[in-house]
């Protein structure tokens, strides 16, 4: 996970800090293959948990009874083999990308799954865009004016949102901004028959944002505001203030950047959470994503679907962290994260 | 020997000054009340048909909430989805509990390679997006109310049991313990009933804003409509509403708030809690 100290080591500059960061991504793949073979095997334990044998869960959804199709998925998966080879077979299945084929879209699940993680990732992005940039001026507001009406009224706003589900929150600002002001859509990426276009998509991209966004804008806001009071406190601010720079000045310069640290930790623990959420704030807003598609397998019982976004989804989430890893090291370049 | 010493008047006075706590502690304590008695409030059915569909609240005195499409009493069913939505709340916390607590406590005790191995276990249960974990089991395992309480659970263990590992690192070379150890005390026993009394004040904390969490999972599965088909939980009310939101858009909200009430308050006990067990953080 993001932030874990090892011995602070004297500043890195240029080459030296491509390196170590090339080193730390190499690092964090190798850790990923364990993570990766434990969602596989959580994932097989469900599949053999699950009532009914593992041929009528990969093929439950259409009742497939074409002989052909269920002798290739009994040679795929090694139905007759002990456990644990099927296990492997299992394994070695997914390697190849292989998930599975989905009747319902008449696809292979991979492919399925490829075609919805574009709007559900530009969905996650400007949630989290959002998130952070409110998040971080609450914040910055509330420690700066610690103690009055504007703390208050960040924390008040904070801890609603924080306690708001987001699929009700959705499912309000529909109501407000759709129906009743008639101002954004309410649902849907873009316009029956539309192009497309970029301003349509944001256009529609706004309310899920919001519902999406608010959750994890409420925690940053707690954590920036309370980060910012710890490192106020340091000594080098007491220093940079008394070498003669105004207050604001500090704050924006020393202050915020050192304050910063703990909300990308949180970021990067909750990128999960983040994907999870946008399942069902996809299903509130028929946002064409991977959640939308996880709505409908779940519902149709396509099993194979379901299993493939949880180990894509646990992979993007992998994904997301190195990424952090890499922002938290440009952060604060001490740092070399084990 | 040290024992933990609740120190039980001192806390209650600390947790009693912070206003927003008391204020969150006596509306939980309200809706617990309702969930208790809601079977004496109101008798019959929730379910039952009792009205002329899509009152809004306030249009008919005896359904002071309105009535839904079709024409049930919202505050019946308000009332009875609270027991539903508490205990499933409770019950996930205590699973997400005891196994937080108990990889914890192994971890942190015994160190080394049990340490690292339930860390790369808690790390990989974090890993995989919490919700799409709820639902896979959910939906390959049966919508059963027991099923959704598991499987919230088990997404929700992870921090419980970081926090549990590192009370243990710090307190299992305390004198105390290594007292009990030169006296042949079992790991066991030491775990149990010298070191875990000790480690538990902030794990409570923990546990009570678990249940805030499992409760806005538990609404987010039955809004999706994959809560179990016999409970009525609150989710599920705004989930059953939400199709009539062009005309009668109370019927989604007011459930909602009722869970954002419910959680907004188990969160200010936690705070209140977390700040009455740590003195030391309080002025912050």
């Amino acid at each position: 996970m993001a932030g874990e100290l090892v011995s602070p080591t004297p500043a890195l500059r240029g080459s030296a800090r491509r390196t170590a960061a090339l080193r730390l991504l190499r690092r964090r793949l190798i850790q990923a293959v364990p993570l990766m073979l434990g969602v596989v095997v959580i994932n097989f334990c469900l599949i053999q948990m699950a009532p009914g044998s593992f041929l009528e869960l990969m093929t439950a959804e259409n009742q497939v009874s074409d002989p052909a199709t269920v002798e290739l998925l009994r040679k795929t998966y090694g139905l007759e083999d002990p456990v644990w080879m099927q296990l492997l077979k299992y394994i070695w299945a997914l390697l190849h990308f292989d998930f599975g084929f989905s009747y319902r879209q008449n696809m292979p699940v991979i492919q399925a799954i490829w075609i919805h993680l574009p709007a559900t990732i530009l969905l996650m992005v400007s949630s989290i865009t959002l998130a952070v940039t409110i998040g971080v001026a609450a914040g910055v507001v509330a420690s700066m004016k610690v103690r009055t009406f504007w703390d208050s009224l960040v924390s008040i706003a904070a801890m609603f949102f924080y306690a708001a589900p987001s699929f009700w929150l959705g499912i309000m600002m529909i109501v407000l901004f759709s129906v009743k002001l008639g101002w954004l859509p309410v649902g849907g990426m873009m316009k029956i028959g539309g192009t497309g276009g970029v301003l349509e998509i944001l256009h529609h991209l706004i309310l899920p944002t919001l519902a999406l966004g608010l959750f994890y804008a409420a925690i940053y806001t707690r954590v920036m505001r309370s980060s910012m009071l710890e490192v106020a406190q340091l000594d080098f601010v007491r220093t940079a203030r008394a070498k003669g720079l105004s207050r604001n000045k500090v704050t924006i310069h020393h202050v915020l950047r050192n304050a910063l640290l703990p909300v990308v930790t949180i970021l990067g623990v909750q990128m999960g959470t983040v994907l999870a959420g946008s399942v069902v704030i996809e299903s509130v807003f028929s946002w064409p994503g991977v959640g939308s598609l996880l709505f409908d397998s779940v519902s149709s019982r396509n099993y194979p679907v379901v299993l493939g976004i949880m180990v894509l989804g646990s992979l993007v989430v992998i994904a997301a962290n190195i990424a952090v890893d890499l922002v938290y090291m440009w952060l604060d370049p001490r740092i070399e994260i084990r | 020997m040290q024992r933990f010493e609740f120190p039980r008047f001192e806390f209650v006075g600390r947790f009693a000054r912070n206003r927003g706590a008391l204020v969150g502690a006596c509306l939980i304590l309200v809706v617990a009340l309702m969930a208790i008695f809601a079977s004496v409030f109101f008798p019959t059915d929730p379910l039952r048909i009792v009205g002329l569909p899509e009152l809004w609240p306030g249009e008919d005195p005896e359904f002071p909430l309105g009535t839904d499409s079709l024409g049930r009493d919202i505050l019946s069913m308000i009332v009875h989805g609270a027991r539903a939505t508490l205990l499933i709340g409770l019950f996930a916390s205590a699973v997400a509990t005891i196994i937080g607590v108990g990889v914890g406590a192994i971890a942190g005790y015994f160190g080394g390679w049990v340490d690292e191995v339930s860390m790369r276990a808690a790390e990989l249960f974090q890993t995989i997006p919490n919700l799409i974990f709820v639902l896979t089991i959910v939906v390959i395992l049966g919508s059963t109310l027991t099923n959704i309480v598991i499987a919230i659970g088990i997404v929700s263990w992870t921090p419980i049991a970081r926090m549990t590992r590192a009370e243990f690192l710090s307190l299992r070379d305390r004198e105390f313990v290594q007292a009990c150890r030169s006296m042949g005390m079992s790991d066991f026993r030491i775990i149990v009933s010298e070191i875990l009394p000790n480690a538990l004040p902030p794990v409570i904390v923990l546990s009570s804003l678990v249940v805030a969490g499992a409760i806005l999972f538990e609404s987010a599965v039955s809004f999706l409509g994959l809560g179990d088909p016999n409970v009525a939980s609150w989710g599920r009310l705004v989930g059953d509403g939400r199709q009539l939101i062009r005309s009668s858009w109370y019927i989604c909200a007011i459930p909602g708030i009722a869970i954002m009430i419910t959680v907004l308050c188990l969160n200010l006990v936690g705070d209140g809690l977390n700040d009455a067990l740590n003195p030391k953080l309080r002025d912050r």
